[in-house]
C-alpha cells in the first residue's frame, strides 16, 4: 500500500468529495491561490476552480456564518480555520447558529457541513495559539467533533463527515500534517461515533485520540519492553464519544489511563472517567489516571512547554500508578 | 423532514406580483392593508397574552414596523429568502403562513411553526423561504450572506433580504457581512428596520455616525434611508435593490421606523417621551395606507371594515388554535436536535 501524508490524505478527501458533489466547497483563509496555509488545499484552486475553492478576507465570524447560511440553503460547505484557536472569534456562529438551526427551527433546517483546521500546540508559539478546544466544541449538542490521528483515518474520517447531514468540527494538527501513512488508493469511508482498538493488550486500557495518539503510541512502546501488554484505543471522534468499546475494554483490562492535550477541568477525559465509573465500577482495580495538558496557559520557553503538557514519561508514570509498579 | 400537513390549511391570499407600476393595483393596496393589519392586530393579542401569562419568554412586538415587512414582500419573487432577527412575529404573516402557527410557537405547542422549540425569537417557515428569526443580534446577518452564496452558487436569479435592528450595525458580524457581500458580488439586500433604539439605547448614544445608511458607503455598496413608516417607499425601495441584488450588487436600506412597545414586554420604555411616541403614531403605516386608499377612492370605507372583521377573525382563530393545541411531548427534546435520526445522546 502506498504512503502519503497527513495533508495529502486530508486534500485527497475534499477533492473526492467535490468531484463527487458539486454543492461541496472549501472556503476559508489561503485556501485557494496560495494553495493552503499548511497546504492541505494543494492544486485544489486549479482543478476546481475560484467559484468553488474560495480565498477569505480575515474574517472569521463572517465567512463561518456564510458557510452556515449556504448550508441552510443547500450547500455543502468545507470551511477552513488556519487554526481553531482563530475559530473563537467565530464561536458565535458555530455555537448559536450551526448547533442550534436544526432544534431551534423544529427540524426545518439541517446544517450539512464541515469546519476544519488544526488543533492543540504546534512548537514554540505561545499561548494564544496553542489551545484545545475539542472539549469545548464537544460540550455544545448539534454538533459533532472529530479528530484523526493518522492519514488513514484522516481521509474516512473527513470523506464521512463531508457527506454527514450535521455540522461537524474536524480537527487537525500542524504537527501531524507531514506524518506519513498507509492510505489505500480505492475509496473508504470510516464511521463517525465510532472508536478503534489501534493495539489490543490485556494488561490495561489507554484510551487517547488526535495528535497524543503519537504520545499514547511511545508508552505503548516502552510498556511492551517492559513486558506489559497496553491495550490503545483511538477514540477518533469525541462526540458522540463511543464508550462502549472503552467500557468492553476496561472490562478486560480492569484499569484505565486517558492522554488528552486539553486542560484538566471538564475534559473529554474527565467525561470518560465519569462514564467508566458509573458504568464499569466492579471490574476497576486501580482509581482512574488522566494525563492532561497542565492547568496553565502554554507558555514559549522549552522548558515550559516540557512541564505543561503531556508526554511518555507522564503517561509512562500514569500506567505505572494503574498497575500500582 | 417529516411531512408538514398545516401547510396547505387557512390560504392566505398569494403575494400579489408587479412590475414597477406607476400606481399599485387595487390588490396590491388591499393586500398590504390586510396584512399589515393581520401583524398589528397579532401582535397587539400577543402582548394581552403575554400579561396573562399564555406567552412566556421573551417577546419582541412589532407594532409600528409593519411597512418594512409588507413593502419588502411585495418588492420580491415568491422564490426570494428572508432572514431576520428576533422581533419576527410579523415576518411569517408577512409571508403568508397562517398566524395560528405563530401564534401556538408563541403558547409553546407542538404545532408551532418551529414545533415549540424556538418561541417567540425563532420563527421558521422552510416553505415560506424564512430562514428564521434569531436571537443573537447581528448573528444572522453572516447567515443571510451566506443564503445570498448558495443562491449565486446554484445560478438562481433568486436573493435574500436580510432583516436587522439598527442595533445590530454595532455589531462586527455587520461589517464583515457587508465587506464578503461586495468582495463575493452576492445577491442579498441588508435591511435596518431603524426603530430609533437598541433596547433602551438610541442610535445617538451608540455611536457617532447615526445616518446608519452611511455604513454602506464605507464598502462602496449602494445604500439609502428610506421612509419605514410608508410601504409604499419601502417596496419602491426594495424593489430597485432587487435588481442591483440580482445583478450580483448588494444595497443597505436603512428603513426609519418606530416602535410603538417597549423594547420587549418586560421593557416600559421610559426612556423615552410620550410626545416621542405621539408623533410617531401620527405616521402610523397602516392609517396613513387607509387614508390613501379612502383618498384614491380605491375601495369604500365599508370594504376597508369588512377586512377589519375579517382579520379579528382570523386573530380569534390563530388564539383558539393555539389554546386547544397540545405541548410537545417529553421525548421531542431529542429530535431535531441531529438529522442523523438514530444519534446517541450522552446520560449523564
Amino acid at each position: 500500500m502506498r504512503n502519503i501524508q497527513f495533508r495529502q490524505a486530508l486534500g485527497e478527501a475534499m477533492s473526492e468529495e467535490m468531484r463527487r458533489d458539486e454543492n461541496v466547497f472549501l472556503m476559508g483563509e489561503e485556501v485557494a491561490a496560495y494553495n493552503g496555509a499548511y497546504k492541505v488545499s494543494q492544486g485544489m484552486l486549479d482543478e476546481f476552480g475560484p467559484a468553488r475553492v474560495i480565498d477569505t478576507p480575515i474574517s472569521e465570524l463572517g465567512f463561518a456564518g456564510l458557510g452556515i447560511g449556504a448550508a441552510m440553503n443547500g450547500l455543502r460547505p468545507i470551511i477552513e480555520f488556519m487554526t481553531f484557536n482563530f475559530s473563537l472569534v467565530a464561536i458565535d456562529q458555530v455555537v448559536n447558529s450551526a448547533a442550534k438551526m436544526m432544534s431551534m427551527s423544529g427540524g426545518q433546517f439541517p446544517v450539512p457541513m464541515v469546519f476544519r483546521g488544526p488543533t492543540g500546540n504546534a512548537g514554540m508559539l505561545s499561548s494564544q495559539h496553542s489551545q484545545s478546544f475539542e472539549n469545548w466544541y464537544a460540550n455544545c449538542p448539534g454538533l459533532k467533533v472529530v479528530i484523526p490521528s493518522n492519514p488513514y483515518d484522516a481521509k474516512g474520517l473527513l470523506k464521512a463527515s463531508i457527506r454527514d447531514n450535521d455540522p461537524v468540527i474536524f480537527m487537525e494538527s500542524e504537527l501531524m500534517y507531514g506524518d506519513k501513512g498507509e492510505v489505500p488508493e480505492g475509496e473508504y469511508l470510516l464511521p463517525i461515533g465510532k472508536a478503534t482498538v489501534a493495539r489490543e493488550g490485556k494488561d490495561v486500557t489507554l484510551v487517547s485520540f488526535g495528535k497524543m495518539m503519537k504520545v499514547a503510541w511511545e508508552a505503548v512502546q516502552v510498556m511492551q519492553q517492559q513486558g506489559v501488554e497496553v491495550e490503545l484505543i483511538d477514540m477518533r471522534t469525541v462526540r458522540p464519544l463511543d464508550m462502549t468499546t472503552v467500557i468492553h475494554s476496561v472490562q478486560k483490562t480492569n484499569r484505565l489511563v486517558i492522554v488528552e492535550e486539553a486542560w484538566p477541568l471538564g475534559s473529554i477525559a474527565s467525561e470518560i472517567a465519569y462514564q467508566v465509573q458509573k458504568n464499569a465500577f466492579d471490574y476497576l482495580d486501580a482509581p482512574i489516571q488522566k494525563v492532561n495538558s497542565e492547568d496553565v496557559p502554554l507558555p514559549y520557553a522549552p522548558t515550559l512547554i516540557q512541564e505543561v503538557l503531556p508526554n511518555a514519561a507522564k503517561t509512562l508514570y500514569a500506567l505505572d500508578v494503574v498497575l500500582y509498579r | 423532514m417529516k411531512p408538514e400537513p398545516h401547510r396547505s390549511t387557512t390560504k392566505l391570499p398569494t403575494n400579489p406580483k408587479i412590475e414597477s407600476p406607476e400606481e399599485f393595483s387595487k390588490e396590491v393596496y388591499m393586500f398590504w392593508y390586510e396584512r399589515m393589519l393581520l401583524m398589528r392586530k397579532f401582535e397587539e393579542k400577543a402582548g394581552q397574552l403575554y400579561g396573562q401569562q399564555k406567552i412566556k419568554g421573551f417577546c419582541h412586538l412589532y407594532n409600528g414596523q409593519e411597512a418594512c415587512i409588507a413593502g419588502a414582500v411585495t418588492a420580491l419573487n415568491n422564490e426570494d429568502k428572508y432572514i431576520t432577527a428576533y422581533r419576527d412575529h410579523a415576518h411569517p404573516i408577512a409571508l403568508g403562513t397562517p398566524p395560528r402557527y405563530v401564534m401556538a410557537e408563541l403558547f409553546a405547542k407542538a404545532s408551532g411553526i418551529s414545533k415549540g422549540k424556538g418561541g417567540s425569537m425563532h420563527m421558521f417557515d422552510k416553505a415560506h423561504h424564512l430562514f428564521g428569526g434569531h436571537g443573537i443580534v447581528g448573528g444572522q446577518i453572516p447567515l443571510g450572506v451566506g443564503i445570498a452564496f448558495a443562491e449565486k452558487y446554484k445560478k438562481t436569479h433568486n436573493l435574500c433580504i436580510t432583516f436587522m435592528g439598527d442595533g445590530a450595525v454595532r455589531q462586527g458580524a455587520f461589517h464583515e457581512s457587508l465587506n464578503l457581500a461586495m468582495l463575493y458580488q452576492l445577491p442579498v439586500i441588508f435591511v435596518i428596520e431603524n426603530n430609533g433604539y437598541s433596547m433602551g439605547t438610541s442610535v445617538e448614544r451608540s455611536s457617532n455616525v447615526t445616518a446608519l445608511y452611511k455604513l454602506g458607503t464605507a464598502y462602496e455598496m449602494p445604500s439609502e434611508a428610506v421612509d419605514g413608516m410608508n410601504v409604499i417607499a419601502v417596496h419602491r425601495a426594495v424593489e430597485k435593490a432587487a435588481k442591483k441584488a440580482r445583478r450580483g450588487l448588494p444595497s443597505l436600506l436603512e428603513l426609519k421606523t418606530y416602535r410603538y412597545k417597549g423594547h420587549s414586554i418586560s421593557d416600559p420604555a421610559n426612556y423615552r417621551t410620550k410626545e416621542e411616541i405621539a408623533t410617531y403614531k401620527q405616521q402610523d403605516p397602516i392609517e396613513r395606507l387607509r387614508a390613501e386608499i379612502l383618498d384614491k377612492q380605491i375601495v369604500s370605507e365599508e370594504a376597508l371594515d369588512l377586512v377589519d372583521q375579517q382579520v379579528k377573525q382570523q386573530i380569534a382563530d390563530a388564539v383558539a388554535f393555539a389554546e386547544a393545541a397540545a405541548y410537545p411531548q417529553p421525548s421531542a427534546a431529542y429530535e431535531d436536535v441531529y438529522a442523523q435520526r438514530d444519534y446517541p445522546f450522552l446520560k449523564s
